[in-house]
């Protein structure tokens, strides 16, 4: 096994050591007949070229979204990501290191943990941000949990602007966890009055700009009624990209500004692993959850940095913490904060309008389909089409076509007969111009296959 | 003006008429070590004597501050927000956390004079 | 009130002659990315922007971000002389207890990064991701039969979120039943997330004592049982290195009163392919794939936390999750039965590190994987043996895949636990474990795992061997001042508590300036 250094000869002098005849007698504790005497049902072990092989098999079974025209978004994008990171990221003192609780040995983590949470809250407007969270939806659902606890109150209101599983994920900690959530409808048109919702009960108002459908929010009357009664203001932004051009929710009168990272650095990878951005006003630090770099000097006088404020967690604070997250997400920050880094704030303003025109340019396009409509007045890098026919079936058809047609809103909110026709259009740098034509002769085609 | 009483918990207390101010010990906060940040309660906060009065941090542990005596709260030491330090430089004196309206005199009783608590201590 | 060192301690020694650039030699100071930055560059050349109707609705930024702009020699650099100041298990020995730093093969990397991986989104069409499924599901089977379990939820994004997954399901599962109670039974020698996250899902949590063994007191146990008892969370292994060996009896106490049994997988790796969970009366086990399946620590995660669930809470496990459907695969993202306890996570859970841990796994087998424990706690037995004499054990006999100390062989030395381990970073190792779990005084817990040689062993033995040695002799100066030769030495955190100071701010340049 190439993983493994111990030779049987090993192992039989180390026994000798210990003093003890088998490796199965150092499992002496094990209630009898709970060891396994034999391998279990299971393949014996494999070279690295079988194992490749059988990976690349099912690998090869899918269709990658960088092999064919793709306009897929709903709060994961596809984005160029510069050769540099993914060297960089791959770097064995950064890949094969753990949580930097030794200071020591670790400030090429704790700097860059330091300059990422400086990002993030220049991005976002903000006082300070976290080192990360596991991603979008879990940085929302612990902003709602901070909003409880800085507000004594137990209901967060929920926008019609939210992406459903984070509106998903909401609801399912609010229910067992003990807080109350009042969402509004699915709101695909931008019309919705969310300050009638609030009241001196509410710890929380969460909305997402841009909105899962596409809009931009403007935040100013929402942020006015939330403080008035002493409720938060939660801004999330499932699209990191859109923070280049898009005016930040600290400079808005938002509280507190929570995103998905993954558009910056991070490939789509099926969903996951991502990163969760976490930022706040400075008054409610000490409710923060999750891990914080800190600036301080050694003994030398020299500047360094550490974990800090860690009372806060769980391994000090058990039971009272303000979060259970030990593992956050460490790599995926890195791969953020390398890419920000190389964009710098001209790359990512350039970027995000090239974002902005591209997705411009194809909903004009789009839009002139028979029977198709536009939804959005505004939008950054994707909008909503209502379409003459669900959405489900002509994606599918497209996906036949070899082109991955958009996202359609009922495959993340079921039994909504009103969402069913409607779709998901993103459009990133990587489309092309013949990618927008492929995709309007797609969905032509397809629209008049689609029964 | 009644001396100064100390509960197992290493809280000390100070009454003065109805009421009371209350702290740790020197012997708490050299446990603890350099002290990082003090939650201290809210003013007209009402307390039962044993339930946590205010959280004590240092750089490794979070501790809970019991309240020796139950009452009403009607002070407490803002000075501590800004200068957590002061807890470990003059824990008797410039490091009291808050001041308590007594709801009941005779909870004092349960606790140790000075000579006790010295005692207390020396057998931990 | 708790007895714990303080971080600083005042210098004691030089670190050679100064340079005039601050370098010492590999040694490279690093500035800020926000200290190097020039406005207007960038490391990225992104093409023209085309003619476009805008429609930011006026909402368009009006201030600028203030971000930095550097082009890509200067970032290169940079993250490389970061690096350069980390410790890693690609440079050696790092027997941080408890969080199973093992080698991680770089197939694994390769696989994650193949083009019908990396580049899926989560939302295309079943139809055109049957390969990404099939791998889901493959992972599934592995797990199920490793842990003798019927049922898997995989969307958990790390250990603690698999923690509540199965905190949720026992919920929800006693909730149906119209019985919903109060308390959780959990060791106090449990890692802090169990109590933290038994709080988090509102249950009251009762601390069980460690008995004079190391183990649950069975007897402590018992008595705290009652009709208002959740469950219980148990690590097995647990955080002090031993294998419960009255496991199935705490499960039968805690299924007579109708609770549920949730086991801490964090310690799997110490019996992998030797021992089910499933034949030890579990009901939930979340199983750290960082941690026995060895996809990377990366500097604090990402991880991923799958749960496996017995018959009786597989029913209440979270969306989304991969069934065989009549053309293949298929993903259920929306649950029709009604007693699904909800969704954890944005889509369907951390892909990447399914890939890397399907990996691992196949490149082992089922034969191998009993390498794997086997070698880990043969490890730690032979580091036991090898210092048993010089440090003092916290418990009598073998252990599992950890060794854990006291700090007694330090008494009236003056040297801390905190002063001990710094030393070790000097000898060239991560430090052990340090003051985990609780409920030993001054812990120094040590896990080897399968991946180190004897040799490496041997070194290291020698290495903790000297320093205990050096310790006894009187060198209580010495370890205060440790370590030497690190890019930083012992830093304030004392100062970095009192007066957080969490991100850089354009003042700074402007009074560096001045």
């Amino acid at each position: 096994m190439r993983y493994l250094p111990l030779t049987d000869e090993d192992r039989r002098a180390m026994l000798a050591k210990i003093g003890v005849p088998s490796v199965e007698s150092l499992y002496r504790d094990v209630p009898a007949g709970a060891l396994l005497k034999d391998p279990v049902d299971l393949p014996r072990h494999a070279g690295e070229l079988e194992v490749e092989r059988a990976i690349g098999a099912m690998a090869a079974k899918n269709l990658g979204t960088g092999s064919v025209p793709s306009f897929l978004g709903a709060g994961a994008y596809r984005h160029h990501v510069p050769a540099s990171v993914d060297h960089l990221i791959q770097r064995g003192e950064f890949l094969t290191s753990y949580t930097p609780y030794q200071p020591e040995v670790t400030q090429g983590t704790l700097q860059y943990l330091f300059e990422f949470q400086t990002q993030v809250a220049l991005l976002t407007g903000m006082d300070v941000a976290n080192a990360s969270m596991y991603d979008g939806a879990t940085a929302t659902v612990e902003a709602v949990m901070m909003a409880n606890r800085v507000t004594r109150r137990k209901k967060a209101v929920i926008s019609g602007s939210l992406h459903p599983h984070y509106r998903q994920v909401i609801e399912t900690y609010g229910e067992h966890t003990g807080f109350a959530v009042d969402a509004a409808p699915y709101d695909p048109e931008a019309r919705e009055d969310i300050l009638k919702k609030i009241d001196k009960d509410t710890s929380c108002v969460v909305i997402q700009n841009p909105s899962f459908f596409g809009h931009l929010i403007d935040f100013a009357a929402l942020s006015e009624a939330a403080h008035a009664v002493g409720a938060l203001v939660i801004a999330v932004c499932t699209e990191a990209i859109s923070y280049g051009l898009v005016r930040a929710p600290g400079n808005t009168g938002c509280d507190v500004a929570v995103a998905e990272g993954q558009s910056i650095g991070n490939s789509l990878g099926f969903g996951g692993p991502y990163v969760g951005l976490f930022a706040c006003k400075e008054k409610f630090l000490r409710q923060m959850p999750g891990r914080l770099a800190g600036q301080t000097v050694d003994v030398d006088g020299k500047r360094g940095w550490v974990l800090t404020l860690s009372t806060r967690e769980q391994h000090i604070r058990r039971e009272k913490a303000t979060s259970n997250i030990c593992t956050n997400s460490g790599l995926c920050a890195l791969a953020f904060t390398i890419h920000l880094t190389l964009l710098g704030e001209a790359g990512l303003q350039r970027l995000a309008e090239l974002n902005h025109a591209t997705a411009s340019n194809l909903a004009d396009r789009l839009a002139k389909i028979p029977g198709v409509k536009l939804l959005n007045e505004t939008f950054f890098n994707e909008f909503t089409l209502a379409l003459p026919k669900p959405a489900i079936p002509v994606v599918e058809a497209m996906a036949r076509r070899r082109v991955l047609g958009g996202v359609p809103v009922a495959r993340l909110v079921a039994g909504k007969p009103e969402l069913e026709n409607l779709l998901l259009v993103a459009a990133t740098e990587t489309v092309t111009e013949a990618d927008m034509a492929a995709l309007e002769t797609a969905l032509k085609e397809s629209l008049a296959e689609v029964k | 003006m009644s001396a100064i009483r100390y509960s197992k918990e290493h809280e000390w207390v100070l009454v003065d008429g109805d009421t009371a101010t209350v702290g740790i010990s020197p012997y708490a906060q050299e446990q603890l070590g350099d002290v990082v940040f003090v939650e201290l309660p809210e003013i007209g906060k009402k307390i039962e004597k044993g339930k946590e009065l205010a959280v004590v941090e240092s750089v490794k542990a979070a501790s809970e501050v019991y309240a020796p005596i139950g009452g009403e709260v009607v002070e407490v030491n803002n000075a501590l927000t800004d200068a957590p330090a002061t807890v470990n430089e003059d824990a008797l004196g410039k490091g009291w956390f808050a001041k308590i309206k007594l709801a009941n005199k005779s909870e004092l009783d349960g606790l140790m004079d000075e000579a006790a608590y010295k005692a207390y201590v020396a057998s931990l | 009130m708790a007895d714990r060192p303080s971080g600083t301690v005042a210098a004691a020694a030089s670190s050679g002659p100064g340079t005039i650039s601050g370098n010492r030699g590999l040694m490279l100071e690093e500035p800020l990315i926000f200290e190097q930055g020039m406005a207007g560059r960038t490391a990225v050349d992104v093409p023209e922007v085309p003619k476009h109707q805008d429609r930011l609705g006026g909402l368009k930024r009006q201030n600028p971000i203030g971000l930095p702009g550097l082009s890509e020699p200067q970032v290169v650099r940079h993250y490389t002389r970061l690096s350069q100041k980390n410790y890693a298990i690609d440079m050696g020995v790092y027997p941080l207890g408890s969080c199973t730093m093992k080698h991680n093969p770089r197939l694994n990397e390769k696989a994650v990064r193949m083009p019908g991986l990396a580049d899926l989104h989560p939302m295309q069409p079943v139809s055109t991701v049957q390969g990404a499924l099939e791998l889901i599901d493959t992972l599934a089977h592995w797990l199920k039969v490793l842990t003798g379990m019927p049922a898997v939820a995989l969307s958990p994004a790390a250990g603690a979120h698999g923690e509540l997954c199965g905190i949720l399901a026992i919920r929800a599962a006693q909730v149906a039943k119209g019985d919903a109670r109060k308390r959780i039974l959990v060791p106090e020698s449990a890692h802090g997330t169990n109590p933290a996250t038994a709080a988090a899902a509102g249950y009251e949590v009762d601390p069980v004592p460690a008995d004079a063994r190391g183990r649950v007191d069975v007897a402590a146990f018992k008595a705290k049982l009652g009709p208002d008892v959740a469950g219980t969370m148990i690590t097995n292994p647990n955080t002090c290195g031993l294998f419960e060996n009255d496991i199935q009896e705490l499960a039968a106490a805690i299924h007579s009163v109708g609770g549920y049994f949730y086991c801490d997988g964090a310690n799997f790796n110490a019996i992998v392919g030797r021992v089910r969970p499933g034949d030890l009366g579990v009901d939930a086990m979340h199983i750290n794939l960082h941690k026995t399946f060895s996809t990377p620590h990366g500097g604090g995660g990402p991880g991923a936390g799958p749960v496996v669930f017995s018959d009786a809470l597989a029913p209440y496990a979270p969306v989304p999750y991969v069934v065989h459907g009549k053309g293949g695969f298929d993903l259920v993202e929306h649950d029709e039965t009604g007693k699904a306890f909800g969704r954890l996570k944005g889509f369907h859970g951390q892909m990447g590190m399914f890939v890397r841990a399907l990996a691992y796994m196949m490149s082992h087998g089922a034969d191998g994987l009993r390498h794997v424990s086997g070698d880990a706690v043969l490890n730690a037995n032979y580091l036991l043996a090898g210092l048993k004499d010089e440090l003092t054990p916290a418990f009598e006999g073998t252990c599992m895949h950890e060794a854990l100390f006291n700090d007694s062989f330090l008494d009236g030395t003056g040297v801390t636990t905190l002063d001990f381990a710094k030393a070790m970073i000097d000898e060239g190792y991560h430090p052990m474990t340090m003051y985990f779990p609780l409920v030993v005084h001054g812990a120094l817990l040590m896990e080897p795992t399968e991946t180190e040689s004897r040799d490496a062993l041997d070194r290291y033995i020698e290495s903790v061997k000297g320093l205990a040695k050096r310790a006894k002799a009187g060198d209580k100066a010495y370890f205060e001042g440790c370590p030497y030769h690190t890019p930083r030495r012992r830093l304030d955190e004392t100062l970095a508590a009192r007066s957080p100071h969490l991100r850089w701010k354009p003042e700074e340049a402007k009074k560096a300036a001045e």
